[in-house]
């Protein structure tokens, strides 16, 4: 290991970062970019049906990626065992996606193309994703839409009955097929019903109401998990040839976040404290249209659809003073004239206008209200105004393409954005980092696999608006039900496992070990009040604009946060029975560790790109500034022990296809 | 403009299926107007855990109104007072100072208890189970262009695929009918071309196993629609009538 004499290295509990790439073999297949998963599939072991009964295949997690994949193995003929946290998977939280989802169809004749959305994509993603995982992608985006009307997916259409599209951040081309301003919700639906049919053809067992709270190693293989019963409180195990991960993304870490409530870092935190490499934690989307915080007792935060921006304009005013009277209420947004509104993003960015990539817009929105000129009482907004669009198109079409986020916004805010501007601010929205995979969406813990937001490999530093429905239904229909076959094709010898060894024994006792711990603090403060403090760490310190201090800073009040929470939580009830708190102290505990690697991890990458952005490093013109020449590479982080700082290993993104720019959304 | 109210919350508290519950009622200082419901039971629950007491269980995750979790019967309405929305979405501008807020979980035989304010609608999950759904693989379909289907078809089968399952529309309902929730679902497949060729074994199976799990009978009083927080219409319990008996006289 050649150790990196660097920045992160001055920090106590250092890091260490080596250049071993024998650890990270991405099994990208060989040959011309358009051909590699037409070569790998041709090549690729498969399992006949009659072995694939004999196979059990874990899958934790019911949203898009989770439940697509568990329906696709269980119709092959594999015997799946899901998972899943709420009471039912139709509550998984890819539901409230709302504006769509990207499909290379080219149905509306504007230009597009397999390539041009892998394109797209990679420099969205700030050219710090895979070129085959990426090209992969846009290559079975067309069958996901096929998939999904075949399975009554109502999506918007046209008069003539043939298929609707919008526009989205980052793209040129109409290319987002959508249902109305829920589009996750009819995609998950889709998925849901065939998972129900699964599910009715006994090709797969449903748990709901289950957390899974640990993974079961065997001879170094993933060979099972622990999983909490959430209504009894009780551990139970669970046995299979495979496990896969498809558990989302982890922004709850900031507390507020665009998040479900239950939606958390764990299972895939287990996964890493049992060997997996967590590979670019850093990168969180942060996203531009969330309505803003409005007080203390704030319990999370509400998307307004980035499809809101293809007829909304954004703007703050032009004079300091009108965003100061405003803030102090003797103003109304609609008082202003029109030649004293900035319409900022129009003005930076001419070619893209509004529809500039979803970090670029939020970079935007905090430089302006940085400067003064943020709107609202706390001067942390800025305008998405609909005017010019009810009078060009009509307060009807606005309604039929946006009404229901209008009356969403209206029921939360009591404001009507059909008379004054909606009010927004960037949150966090999801996670591009998460579990490290191979080509064939494998970690590196043989057996292991990670699907939709809980892997990591797709959107690089930033991901496209509708880019997210896309992964998770790609992964989970198209590309994990060929890949694990490579993996169990030599599993088939291979016997059902008991789950009385002493693996599972070891591991059900440590974790329950760690839940009668946290009983047994009794300690002052609630589980929700150290969250909200590790909230506050991250979003000032390792959000929007980190810098190197910010972020020694941040690791330093972590560890003092961590420890104040393992001394002085206080959890009400009993361990072995229904206890949401325990619930939520258990991710906690996980949110508290993630952050800190977080924080490690934005520290290493000396550079800006993508939703990343370190304040050292941006152009004259406050853009990001990558460093292709020494942070071209993804950061994979592998677990040490309790306390230890964690190593980092580099796998090298060398692009052997396209040329790497500076982003430009300007002209 | 929001304000700050101090409020009474009486809240059912029940430990677990079989025993008995009974209503516990709590008060509430300077809560902002602008919070919304969920907001205010969390604040309850802090307050019940720094008391050292067991804070209240109730359902909810996405708290935007779509994943349809949240459920509660807030002062004899489902998802409370409030037009359209669910209880993730009511917001305490509704409430005035002084008021004091029944709140209980869906009561119906379909739904029963499992602590507090939490329900079990896993009756949801096997009624689609049961066909709620286009039999198809993944893979081998058809383009989708191929078929077009006219744009009045696909927006009314989006308007009945906007069913969240929140069970509303059962908790409201005198005879704890399951009628809406399955007729949404019968609705949207037979409005569109790639449900049509199972729509009589679907609309025959949904029913049968919605009986079967001890769901009441449609009289047509109409309290679901009126209470359904995504405002579907019983025009599609017209439609699953009409699926079911064709199915039927075809037996």
């Amino acid at each position: 290991m050649i150790n990196k004499e660097d920045e992160t290295a001055k920090v106590e509990n250092k890091t260490t970062v080596t250049d071993n790439k024998i650890k990270l073999d991405s099994k990208i297949p060989k040959g011309p970019l358009a051909e590699k998963w037409s070569s790998y599939k041709a090549h690729q072991k498969l399992v006949n049906p009659a072995n694939k009964r004999r196979l059990d295949i874990i899958v934790v997690g019911t949203g898009l990626a989770g439940a697509s994949a568990a329906a696709s193995l269980g119709e092959l003929g594999f015997n799946v065992l899901n998972f899943c946290i709420q009471d039912s998977p139709r509550r998984a939280h890819s539901i409230a996606a709302q504006g769509g989802i990207n499909a290379a169809k080219n149905y509306q004749n504007d230009g597009d193309s397999v390539y041009r959305l892998f394109y797209d994509t990679i420099k969205g993603g700030d050219y710090r994703a895979r070129e085959a995982n990426v090209y992969r992608l846009a290559e079975v985006s067309n069958n996901i839409i096929d998939q999904c009307v075949a399975q009554g997916v109502p999506f918007a259409r046209e008069y003539g009955g043939l298929l609707d599209n919008r526009s989205f951040g980052g793209a040129q081309v109409s290319r987002t097929f959508y249902a109305r301003g829920q589009t996750g919700q009819q995609l998950l639906l889709g998925a849901y019903s065939a998972l129900s049919r699964a599910i009715n053809k006994k090709q797969v067992k449903l748990y709901t109401r289950y957390e899974m709270v640990d993974l079961v190693i065997i001879d170094g293989r993933a060979r099972g998990i622990i999983a909490r019963n959430l209504v009894t409180g009780k551990l139970e195990r669970f046995a299979a040839h495979a496990v896969v991960i498809a558990s989302g993304g982890y922004g709850n870490t900031f507390f507020l976040s665009t998040n479900a409530m239950t939606s958390n870092g764990s299972a895939a935190w287990q996964c890493y404290k049992k060997g997996a490499y967590f590979a670019n934690p850093c990168m969180a989307q942060i996203h531009p249209t969330c309505i803003p915080v409005h007080g203390e007792f704030q319990s999370k935060l509400t998307l307004m659809s980035e499809s809101l921006r293809n007829d909304g304009r954004i703007w703050v005013p032009k004079k300091i003073e009108d965003a100061r009277a405003i803030r102090e209420g003797k103003l109304r947004p609609t008082e202003i004239k029109e030649e004293d509104r900035d319409y900022y993003l129009e003005r930076r960015y001419p070619a893209f206008g509004n529809l500039v990539p979803r970090d670029v817009a939020s970079r935007a929105a905090k430089e302006r209200c940085d400067a003064g000129y943020g709107v609202g009482t706390t001067g942390l907004a800025v305008y998405l105004d609909f005017a010019d669009a009810i009078k060009r198109l009509g307060k009807d079409v606005v309604e039929a393409r946006y009404g229901n986020l209008f009356q969403m916004y209206e029921k939360i805010v009591d404001d009507n954005p059909y008379e004054t501007p909606m009010m927004i601010y960037p949150a966090i929205h999801y996670t591009m980092g998460g579990i490290w995979v191979d080509y064939e969406l494998m970690t590196s813990i043989p057996g292991l696999f990670a699907i939709g937001e809980a892997n990591f490999s797709d959107h690089g530093a930033n991901r496209l608006g509708a880019s997210a429905l896309m992964q998770g239904l790609a992964d989970g229909y198209f590309v994990l039900p060929y890949t694990i076959q490579s993996y169990l094709a030599d599993q088939i010898t291979v016997p059902r496992f008991s789950t009385d060894s002493p693996e599972f024994a070891k591991a059900e006792k440590d974790i329950d070990a760690r839940m009668e711990r946290l009983m047994n603090i009794k300690g002052k403060h609630s589980v929700d009040h150290f969250h909200k403090k590790l909230g506050h760490i991250m979003w000032d310190l390792v959000g929007m604009g980190r810098e190197a201090e910010g972020l020694k800073k941040a690791i330093e009040e972590l560890k003092v946060l961590k420890k104040e929470f393992w001394a002085n939580v206080r959890i009400p009830g009993e361990k072995s029975s229904l206890n949401v708190e325990l619930d939520k102290a258990l991710r906690l505990a996980d949110f508290i560790e993630i952050g800190e690697l977080m924080a490690h991890d934005a520290l290493d990458r000396e550079e800006s790109c993508g939703g990343h952005f370190r304040l050292e490093h941006q152009t004259e013109e406050g853009e990001a500034l990558r460093h292709d020449d020494k942070f071209s590479y993804v950061s994979c982080w592998e677990y040490q022990g309790e306390d230890k700082a964690p190593v980092m290993y580099k796998e090298p993104l060398d692009y052997e296809f396209i040329v790497r720019q500076q982003r430009n959304y300007k002209s | 403009m929001d304000k700050n109210i101090n409020i009474k919350v009486r809240v059912w508290r029940q430990k677990g299926p079989k025993v008995k519950g009974n209503f516990e009622t709590y008060e509430l200082k300077d809560i902002s107007q602008g919070s919304s419901f969920l907001e205010m039971m969390d604040i309850l629950n802090e307050q019940l855990i720094n008391e050292g007491k067991d804070p209240v269980v109730f359902d909810h995750d996405c708290r935007e109104g779509i994943c349809g979790m949240c459920s509660l019967y807030i002062n004899g309405f489902p998802h409370g007072p409030d037009e359209d929305v669910t209880t993730c979405q009511l917001h305490m501008r509704k409430f005035n100072d002084g008021d004091t807020i029944t709140v209980e979980p869906w009561r119906s035989a379909g739904f029963p208890i499992i602590r507090d304010l939490m329900v079990d609608r896993t009756a949801f999950d096997k009624i689609i189970q049961a066909g709620g759904y286009v039999s198809v693989n993944t893979g081998g379909v058809p383009d989708g262009n191929a078929i077009p289907i006219p744009k009045y078809a696909a927006d009314e089968a989006m308007d009945a695929a906007a069913c969240i399952g929140c069970g509303a529309c059962v908790a409201t309902c005198k005879n704890g009918s399951a009628m809406l929730f399955v007729s949404a679902k019968v609705s949207q497949l037979a409005l569109l071309p790639q449900g049509k060729a199972e729509r009589a074994k679907r609309a025959k199976a949904m029913v049968a196993k919605m009986d079967e799990l001890g769901f009441g009978n449609c009289t047509n009083t109409g309290a679901c629609e009126q209470e359904c927080p995504k405002n579907i219409s019983i025009s599609h319990i017209a439609r699953l009538n009409r699926e079911f008996l064709k199915a039927k006289f075809k037996d």
